[in-house]
């Protein structure tokens, strides 16, 4: 264990530099630790750094990929009205499905929390089952629930009296259906993380804001919400990260229609580069993803870190 | 006026296991009352329903003469110090301390007049703005009990608030707690499992083991005429030693008869209480500090005896002989200039003034 570490040398007349310039290379602590980084290094390096800087290189290059023209088709998106709408609908979808989810995730993790622990192992097992099945699948189940001719749900309403709504055909009820999946496949995994936060709150935080006289509603907002400050954090960044980015719900949902309104960022790119050929667009339109998200990510994690170091 | 009143109060689980057994309890205002047994006895138990924190089973707790069995704990008027401090880690040493009074809606001079007030008495003022991550276990304790003192409670409860920490700190707090109490005179029931903290610092000791109270009474009180067999052997350090035997009349005095004939005469002011046992079986019980070195045995209630010290344990002011006597292993006190070796023959005196003679069947002090 001692050998070669900095604060320790090893005294020279004990150990006499035997072999070459690797070997006592390898004794380094820092050469083991390089070593035992590089598979996850090359990792990253291949599935992540390379393809950004691939797109950041494609995104500069004209339609037919044979002339670098520069930020022209950054400038391009941003004269282009529909560009807007993808802009708008992607904040709008990500920002309300993001907050719903973390609301609903909120409510469903305290309930399940003030269950016996007895029943609580299945209800844990049954509301996870959303975010368990492969979007594709079960937005087609949606999709059918959806669907013009057959919905079950206009089924339900007519039963009720109320006329049928038209799901995915119009704007409005289009982007709300979006959502509203997005948020029945993502509550879970918020009410999962909650639940984790939730669990490691020590009860007798609880006993003693009891006795200094704080009422049920005054735990949650000065007891048990403080405390879970970090987990909500990292959860609504990596939640929005991935909402963000979503594709499969639209595409397989309303495939961007009616008149492009549902598009959000990874549609459109998919749209753009890939069903209408222009690649280098197409990548332009991704790559705007990233500054957005940047910056959130910088701010939530400041946040986060400042919070653990103060706290224990 | 918070006296606190327990009537047959019954703690009993799921199953029907009972954690408290219907126990009596009357702590007048302003007293210092310290629970104490060992781990299982219920003297948590018996805390935690006063706080309100466990639901009461059966029977009736009353502080300041109002029952307060389905009162939940903020209206009780209580404070509580917890074993793991419970202090928020989210919050400054400030806001610990004025949760209770904000939750209160006290005005903000108030609560800040408290906290300096409290801050002052504990001297933890120039920790007030860090977060409870910041401090050492001895101040996150001394917070705390400022949280307690802030709200000017009727009962302060303390849960094992000294367990966490190390051996040293535990007695200046110790000290820390009597000055407190001293000073602001509140009703207090305090809980542990260290014999030495529940003397040192109670107006009274309540004895607890398995479920019921075994003897309420004054660290004196305890420690000269405990009543049952197990606070003789729970109060003190080391334990009182026991040794089976036999009462007899004998040589026309009444005599302790321990096996391998070592007979111990019992002095004169004892033998009308002990008459009418003579020769019965019975259990003797002497303090090691009773069995010392060879002295005083011109005094008629000192009885010579000689030792063949197994073990010694010098502690410095005293040293501490292991040997064996009638069977039973047995531990003594001696000055430490005595002439205590292991396997060295012993001369030692037996103060008899101090013993203690015991039912073997039902374990009472008789």
């Amino acid at each position: 264990m001692s050998q070669g570490t900095l604060s320790v040398p090893a005294a020279p007349a004990a150990a006499p530099p035997r072999g070459g310039a690797l070997k006592r290379l390898s004794r380094r602590n820092s050469t083991v630790a390089f070593l035992l980084t590089l598979p996850l290094i090359l990792l990253i390096l291949g599935l992540v750094v390379y393809p950004f800087l691939y797109a950041l290189y494609l995104s500069m290059l004209n339609k037919r990929m044979t002339r670098f023209i520069g930020w022209e088709n950054f400038t391009f998106l941003l004269g282009r009205e529909t560009f807007w709408n993808v802009v708008f609908q992607s904040v709008l979808f990500a920002v309300s499905a993001v907050l719903l989810k973390a609301l609903i995730g909120f409510v469903l993790a305290h309930v399940l929390h003030a269950l016996p622990s007895k029943g609580q192992r299945k209800w844990r097992g049954m509301l996870l089952v959303p975010w368990v099945i492969p979007p594709a699948i079960s937005t087609l189940a949606w999709w059918w629930l959806f669907d013009p001719s057959y919905s079950a749900f206009n089924w339900a309403l007519m039963g009720i009296g109320v006329d049928p709504v038209p799901w995915l055909g119009q704007a409005g009820w289009a982007r709300f259906s979006v959502i509203l999946v997005n948020v029945w496949y993502g509550s879970p995994f918020f009410m999962i993380m909650y639940l984790a936060a939730l669990k490691s709150v020590p009860d007798q935080l609880y006993e003693a804001a009891a006795i200094d006289g704080a009422s049920g509603w005054q735990k949650l907002r000065y007891v048990t919400f403080p405390m879970m400050r970090n987990i909500i954090s990292i959860t609504v960044l990596f939640s929005l990260i991935v909402t963000f980015a979503n594709f499969d719900i639209v595409r397989i949902l309303t495939n961007g229609g009616p008149q492009d309104t549902t598009h959000v960022f990874a549609t459109y790119a998919f749209q753009v580069g890939i069903q209408s050929g222009d690649i280098p667009l197409g990548a332009s339109v991704s790559l705007f993803m990233f500054p957005l998200l940047a910056v959130f990510a910088i701010f939530t994690l400041r946040g986060v870190n400042k919070r653990s170091k103060e706290m224990a | 006026m918070a006296q606190v009143t327990l009537r047959k109060v019954v703690k009993a689980y799921e199953g029907g296991v009972q954690a408290v057994k219907g126990i009596d309890l009357d702590i007048a205002d302003h007293e210092f009352v310290v629970l104490v047994g060992p781990s299982g006895c219920g003297k948590s138990t018996t805390l935690r329903m006063i706080a309100g924190l466990e639901e009461i089973s059966d029977g009736e707790i009353a502080i300041g003469g109002k029952v307060i069995n389905d009162v939940p704990p903020r209206d009780r008027d209580i404070a509580m110090v917890f074993q793991n401090y419970a202090l928020y880690p989210h919050m400054t040493v400030f806001d610990n301390m004025a949760f209770g009074l904000m939750l209160r809606k006290f005005p903000k001079e108030e609560i800040k007049r408290r906290v300096d007030n409290a801050a002052r008495i504990l001297d933890i003022t120039p920790l007030l703005e860090r977060k409870p991550k910041a401090l050492s276990g001895g101040q996150r304790q001394r917070v705390a009990m400022g949280r307690a003192i802030v709200r000017d409670p009727k009962v302060f409860l303390f849960d094992e608030p000294l367990s966490n920490l190390d051996a040293k700190l535990r007695v200046q707090m110790r000290t820390e707690i009597k000055k407190v109490h001293q000073t602001v005179r509140t009703t207090t029931v305090y809980v542990t499992h260290d014999q030495v903290e529940a003397m040192t610092l109670a107006d009274r000791v309540v004895v607890m083991n398995g479920g019921i109270i075994e003897q309420v009474g004054s660290p004196q009180e305890l420690y000269h005429n405990p009543k049952t067999r197990f606070v003789a052997g729970f109060i003190g350090s080391p334990a009182m030693n026991f040794i089976p035997g036999r009462l007899e009349n004998g040589a026309g005095a009444l005599r302790v008869h321990l096996p391998n004939d070592i007979v111990l005469p019992v002095p004169a002011e004892r033998t009308a209480r002990y008459q009418n046992l003579a020769g019965r079986e019975i259990l003797f019980g002497i303090r090691p500090e009773h069995l010392t070195e060879a002295k005083n045995l011109d005094r008629p209630h000192f009885a010579p005896m000689t030792a063949t010290p197994e073990v010694t344990e010098p502690m410095g002011m005293e040293t501490l002989v292991h040997f064996k006597m009638a069977g039973a292993e047995i531990c003594g006190r001696v000055d430490p200039l005595a002439p205590a070796a292991p396997g060295q023959p012993l001369p030692m005196a037996v103060d008899m003034s101090n013993m203690h003679i015991l039912d073997p069947q039902s374990g009472r002090v008789l």
